[in-house]
């Protein structure tokens, strides 16, 4: 249960192509990230999967059965919203209820499946509250133990933690990996985050303007980006793309080379040199941010535990040569 | 900061409050005033205030020459049964028009609040002339059909301008946990709009209730509701000023007191949306 196929599935909006056709594979139990800068139209192929948007063209096959006719609330599928979507006017337990209820299952069942949910959501002491009276962790929990309750074939999270705060989205992002463990359910969710998408995906799908940029473990979208969107897209800080002369010693139009992957040094040593602009001391690593190098405007190093360069001081960079990552004139990566 | 407010200008803004809602209210006490006076003293020049003998006659004349009874349980019907069918019609259609709106929707609701600028003699002859093919003249279920048509734009913009506040992605929920259509409209979105419906009821409650062109003109006597009762009482062969008087204190006092009581829905309702 829980496997979905695209098959040259595309939507228009009017004139406007959001999603060119598209195909796309994901297996049964896979935590699959959507990820993409706004408007890439990562939503938008979750409402397709979900069918709250009508495809223009293409498939939709759920579990080995065409379901682009199928209306959303036949498709089996859950859904976690950004706005979490509670309805307002129910309390935790009727919300949580609500699906069980339209499905018809027995009173003694839903209230087994509440109580578990419940339990394992920490909700049992708010469940005769109503959303208004809960915080944005409590009430993205109870959208959760909404979407667990009708034990669906596939969950899909549209960005859902992104009204969350800093802390409670770390908090939120493991409860949702654990679950994820525990249910072995397929996954699919939406960010613009790519941490989120690092830490939690089986698999990440990069989206960009509607197209698949790349497809593939966290892992291997680290050390093998297929392009220079990619590339600059997955990792944190960024990776460093530098082009021309340099570039061209290496036969490529584009290298880049991610910031953990060039080492620092003192007194005119190194491969390259510049002037840092700015250094973040984060205790367990060091940021900087250099200039004057006469690559890109600014090269971003990140240097393990407390390295003691200041604003102004002139630093000498080498990158690892093997972990230069090499792109051609049309950004796609060279072999 | 917040606008400081003393207790000087508070006072004035009272007393301004409180003489513009008089003035509003004056006619209306004049009525009810008049009702309690023979009919010599209703018209006597200078108008007698408070001073007069206060006297009941006028209400046991009313009671005794006309029914008041079935009058107002003509009113009732017809103002209950044009509004619950009017906002049956109207919840799903306010739900497309808000939720899956195409390209038409805004005209279609421009051209429905159209018809509210026709004025009603313009149609009067052939809806006359129907009612007397369908039997329908002089009987409740004619005017609760007629009154619902007329009312119906408004309840629709009402609904609509209510369901434009409720988030879609709520509804989408509901289609996600399996709900149908129906069941979307029953147990999510009706609780969710029941402030709204409720004053949108209430507001064309009080419409039907006076609604007096197709009343005075499609009744005789067997569906005759309180407007018709007023107006038995305006003849232009005597002096029943306070007959009058009496009668329209009688029409009005049920609606009256709904809507006294309602007041808090009914200002939410008019201001829905105003502030989120």
């Amino acid at each position: 249960m829980g496997r979905i196929t695209l098959e040259k599935v595309s939507k228009r909006f009017g004139d406007v192509e959001v999603i060119p056709p598209l195909d796309l594979e994901i297996d049964e139990g896979e935590f699959v990230v959507f990820v993409g800068p706004s408007g890439c139209g990562k939503s938008t192929l979750l409402r397709l999967i979900a069918g709250l948007e009508d495809v223009t063209s293409g498939k939709v096959v759920i579990d080995g059965e065409d379901a682009t006719r199928v209306p959303p609330a036949k498709r089996g599928l859950a859904m976690v919203f950004q706005s979490y979507a509670l309805y307002p006017h129910m309390t935790v337990r009727k919300n949580i209820a609500f699906p069980m209820r339209m499905a018809k299952i027995p009173e003694d069942e839903q209230k087994r499946r509440i109580e578990q949910a419940a339990a394992a959501l920490n909700l049992t002491d708010y469940l005769d509250r109503r959303p208004g009276q809960l915080s944005g962790g409590q009430r993205q929990r109870v959208a959760i133990g909404r979407a667990i309750v009708r034990e669906p074939a596939a969950f899909l999270f549209d960005e859902p933690l992104s009204n969350l705060d800093a802390a409670l989205r770390v908090g939120m992002r493991l409860e949702i990996s654990e679950l994820h463990k525990r249910l072995e359910t397929t996954m699919i969710y939406v960010t613009h985050d790519q941490v989120e998408a690092m830490t939690m995906a089986d698999k990440i799908v990069v989206l960009r303007a509607g197209h698949i940029e790349q497809v593939g473990s966290p892992l291997e979208l680290y050390h093998n980006p297929q392009n220079v969107f990619v590339a600059g897209f997955i990792g944190s800080p960024k990776m460093n793309l530098i082009e021309g002369e340099e570039a061209a010693k290496h036969n490529a139009h584009t290298i880049g080379i991610r910031p953990e992957h060039i080492d620092v040094s003192r007194d005119g040593g190194g491969v390259w040199s510049g002037r840092v602009g700015v250094a973040e001391h984060l205790g367990s690593d060091t940021f900087f941010h250099i200039h004057e190098t006469g690559l890109a405007e600014t090269i971003t190093v990140r240097a393990p535990g407390e390295v003691q360069f200041k604003h102004g001081d002139q630093i000498g960079l080498t990158p690892r040569a093997d972990l230069v990552h090499k792109f051609d004139a049309e950004g796609l990566r060279i072999v | 900061m917040a606008r400081a407010v003393t207790s000087q200008r508070k006072a004035i803004n009272t007393v301004v409050a409180w003489a513009i809602g008089l003035l509003i209210f004056f006619p209306i006490l004049w009525t009810i005033l008049t009702s309690f006076k023979t009919e010599a003293q209703a018209i006597a020049s200078p108008p007698i205030f408070l001073n007069f003998d206060w006297t009941l006659e006028n209400y046991a004349v009313v009671q005794e020459r006309s029914n008041y009874m079935r009058f107002l349980w003509n009113s009732v019907i017809i103002a209950g049964g044009s509004t619950l069918l009017g906002v049956l019609i109207a919840v799903p259609a306010a739900w497309s028009m808000a939720f899956v709106p195409s390209k038409r929707t805004k005209d279609i609701l421009l051209w429905m609040l159209s018809t509210k600028m026709l004025p009603a003699v313009g149609v009067l002859y052939p809806i006359y002339l129907l009612f007397i093919q369908l039997g329908l003249l002089d009987s409740r279920a004619g005017l609760v059909i007629v009154i619902m048509l007329i009312n119906l734009p408004i309840i629709v913009w009402m609904l609509y301008t209510y369901f434009r506040e409720i988030p879609g992605e709520i509804l989408e929920a509901a289609r996600m946990d399996g709900a149908t259509l129906r069941e979307e409209i029953i147990y999510v979105l009706t609780p969710m709009a029941i402030p709204g419906i409720a004053s949108t009821i209430l507001l064309n409650f009080i419409l039907a209730w006076n609604e007096a062109f197709w009343t005075l003109n499609l009744t005789a006597v067997n569906a005759a509701p309180l407007t018709a009762f007023i107006a038995s009482y305006s003849s232009p062969e005597g002096l029943f000023f306070a007959k009058l008087s009496a009668a329209s204190t009688m029409a009005i006092a049920p609606i009256l007191i709904l809507g006294w009581f309602s007041q808090k829905q009914l200002v939410r309702g008019l201001t829905f949306g105003a502030v989120k």
